[in-house]
């Protein structure tokens, strides 16, 4: 321990009539934000994953997916936070819905129209309904973590929604944010239409 | 160090161990708080106190290194980015499952007063005489009026919100103004006020959460951003850091050592009392000893008979106060993760503005009054009604426009209630040193064999029935009752392993918190408890440690200790 320190505490002491022997304040864990290089994932992957983001969440009066960037989110969460199962099903998601474009339309998805990919993506959607349907059948008396995944496109469509509605355009802009609410009122007037509150 | 010697030392810094040090400080006491973890300075390192999900790398949400890195923290939702490292790392710090126990523990300066849930309650008067009519373990060695004016003492200076609503079951007490019930809770509170002939009540939670402020103390009320766990820059709710702390603090005869692991107690066999305690540095692994009067041990339930088990061996096998062979035993928490939920009709013009830390309760109603089960004690409810978010149901919404509208707006209105249920002292469950494993500074391990017995399991099919009759009752749609399985310790609240009583062959502490054993040494957090009762802990927790301060004191003035 250097005379510094030393001499820090002492004064911290004087100060607040407490000595912290020994004091080694940390606080509470901040973790760094993650960048596209710690992912599993390309640039092109994460420029798709907007797309079809933005298919699901689209832009109107309000942004959007792409204005949220949910791609990158989704790049960070798909490799830090899925199991190995569920990122085999999510990437294999993502390229089926490649193969579905070429197969159906004889192109590439990134040029199809904005018609052509929302009804490439309902139809996917669907799909996915009666899938997750019969599997919940099937899987009702199992317990939670041997359950079967459900379709890819579920998967996709949850992680676009979380990434979007938890990222600060979609709290800000598309939902209500407030920081400080300072009060309670458990008897808040509400008109069709008002928006929901992000936290 | 210059100065190994004060009047009193504190092992411990959370709710319990705040409090003694600002009793003992106040009283004039020179004293020497030990905390075995980092220190965390009120309000600068609150870090994450204003972030946001969009501020964390992985929006809050768990990692799978994380989930590899908590193997019994990924259990539960304790394990978040938001309050990563406020919990005690299980690879420095194992413990050994007999049967599964769930334990989370805050090791750092204010310990877990800084994650606690806040909820404040006390005691009544049959939760103290329960044991000694029903002969079940022993009877408590006090009376509710013994404690009654000190739960006066703590709710004042801690500040606690809360309805006075006369109910014998749930004592009243000295509170600020409650946080309200919403417009839902009010009528589901009158429709089983009316449907239950009076016998069962809804009423606000009574939360450490303030209403009020407390300018002498540099404390704001309550801001409703729900962030507690992260704590509050505003001081809003009851933590070491925000309350005791300062006030020990500010008497100029507080000093605080963290990092500090307290191995044993010293103990001189002629004298029969406590000289001090050994520690070891938790960073250098350096060992120190610091002598004192009187100690007061606030570790956290289990850690506090840990303490005793590892002290005065030579004199005793199973440690400091185990004469009794009650040391480690009868381990209790509150049984839960069972209730009922529902969708609620109507109140589309209505909404929530604020984020409140709390919800409503429900106080114990069976076994009570007349009522009779084939089961004794009984449980509350803690729950809350809101409309629901973005994250609600979406399957049938399809994708585009028309779901990104539809999740923009609330949903529903919904309700739901989680049963408390009081977990009976049973002298077959118990914690005991592990004679195999060590921890990352060579210290022994706890070992847990716990479980939940008959009377828990009778009382379950209440704890889930009556919540679905309520809400039925209440004009509630879709009533679904739910069991989530409960294992020992979730409740994260411990209590038993060194039980008050009235007899040194049944009990380790007497009827001030003294060891029998060692009457200088006094453990006041929720390893005393004679019982259980249903209501959240800590508050009785604050009540019996400035009740024995209290007592310490005056018997240092007698020259008896």
């Amino acid at each position: 321990m250097s005379m510094n320190r030393r001499d820090l505490l002492k004064m911290i002491a004087a100060a607040t009539g407490t000595a912290f022997i020994s004091s080694n304040a940390m606080a509470y864990v901040t973790l760094p934000m993650k960048s596209l290089s710690q992912t599993d994932f390309s640039k092109d992957d994460v420029a798709f994953f907007n797309e079809v983001g933005e298919v699901i969440i689209p832009r109107t009066d309000t942004p959007g997916a792409k204005d949220a960037n949910v791609g990158l989110m989704m790049a960070v969460m798909v490799t830090d936070c899925y199991t190995p199962a569920q990122r085999k099903a999510f990437t294999e998601g993502m390229a089926s819905i490649k193969k579905l474009a070429k197969s159906t339309y004889g192109k590439d998805f990134l040029l199809l129209s904005g018609e052509e990919r929302a009804a490439l993506l309902a139809s996917l959607d669907d799909e996915a309904g009666v899938f997750n349907k019969k599997q919940e059948l099937a899987s009702k008396d199992l317990k939670d973590e041997d359950k079967p995944l459900p379709h890819s496109f579920t998967l996709i469509k949850q992680l676009t929604l979380f990434t979007f509605f938890t990222s600060e355009v979609g709290a800000n802009k598309v939902l209500r944010y407030v920081a400080i609410p300072g009060r309670y009122d458990g008897d808040f007037p509400y008109k069709k239409g008002d928006k929901a509150w992000a936290t | 160090m210059a100065n190994n010697h004060y009047d009193a030392i504190v092992v411990g810094s959370g709710i319990s161990g705040g409090w003694a040090a600002k009793e003992l400080t106040e009283k004039g006491l020179k004293v020497l708080m030990l905390e075995r973890g980092r220190n965390i300075e009120h309000i600068k390192d609150y870090t994450n106190a204003h972030k946001e999900a969009w501020d964390y790398p992985h929006r809050g949400e768990r990692t799978q290194e994380m989930i590899e890195n908590y193997p019994v923290l990924k259990r539960d939702y304790p394990l978040n980015e938001p309050t990563l490292g406020m919990w005690a790392n299980e690879k420095d710090s194992p413990y050994v499952e007999e049967k599964r126990f769930d334990w989370y523990r805050g090791y750092h300066v204010g310990g877990r007063s800084l994650t606690w849930g806040r909820q404040s309650y006390r005691l009544n008067k049959e939760d103290f005489q329960a044991n000694g009519k029903e002969g079940i373990a022993v009877d408590w060695p006090i009376r509710y009026e013994d404690v009654s004016p000190w739960y006066d003492y703590v709710e004042r200076f801690a500040g606690i919100s809360g309805s006075r609503d006369g109910l014998d079951v749930l004592p009243d007490g000295q509170y600020q103004m409650p946080m309200p019930l919403n417009c839902v809770e009010k009528d589901v509170a009158a429709r089983i006020q009316k449907s239950f002939k009076g016998q069962r009540h809804l009423i606000p939670g009574r939360t450490s959460n303030m209403t009020e402020p407390k300018p002498k103390e540099g404390r704001t009320n309550c801001q409703y951003r729900n962030k507690c766990w992260l704590g509050c820059p505003f001081g809003g709710y009851f933590s070491t850091q925000s309350s005791t702390l300062p006030a020990a603090v500010k008497t100029g005869n507080l000093t605080v050592r963290p990092h500090s692991i307290v191995t044993e107690i010293l103990y001189d066999k002629d004298k029969k009392r406590a000289t001090g305690v050994a520690i070891i540095d938790a960073e250098t692994n350096e060992t120190y000893e610091f002598t004192s009067k009187i100690l007061f041990v606030n570790a956290s339930s289990f850690n506090s008979t840990w303490l005793l088990m590892n002290s005065a061996t030579d004199i005793w096998d199973g440690g400091l106060g185990s004469s009794s062979g009650e040391l480690g035993h009868n381990v209790m928490d509150h049984h839960f993760r069972i209730g009922a939920h529902a969708m609620v009709d109507g109140y589309e013009d209505k909404y929530h503005y604020g984020r409140r830390p709390s919800g409503f309760y429900v106080p114990r109603f069976r076994n009570w009054g007349g009522d009779k089960r084939d089961y004794v004690r009984g449980f509350g409810y803690q729950g809350s009604a809101s409309r629901q978010g973005w994250g609600r149901d979406v399957a049938e919404m399809g994708i585009g426009a028309n779901l990104k509208n539809a999740v923009s707006e609330p949903g529903s209105w919904q309700i739901g209630m989680t049963a408390f249920g009081e977990m009976l002292p049973d002298h077959s469950n118990r914690i005991f040193l592990d004679p195999n494993k060590r921890d990352k500074w060579g210290l022994p391990v706890l070992a847990m064999d716990v479980e939940i017995k008959e009377n828990e399991k009778r009382m379950r099919k209440d704890m889930m029935q009556d919540a679905i009759d309520m809400f039925e009752a209440a004009g509630m749609k879709n009533v679904q009752g739910y069991d989530a399985d409960y294992f020992p310790g979730q409740g994260i609240h411990e209590m038993g392993t060194a039980r008050m009583g009235r007899d040194p062959k049944t009990s380790v502490l007497n009827g001030n918190n003294q060891v029998w054993d060692a009457l200088n040494v006094f453990v006041t957090d929720g390893a005393c408890m004679t019982s259980a009762s249903c209501v959240n802990p800590s508050l009785t927790y604050m009540a019996l440690t400035a009740r024995a301060a209290d007592f310490a004191v005056e018997e240092l003035k007698k020259g008896n200790l």
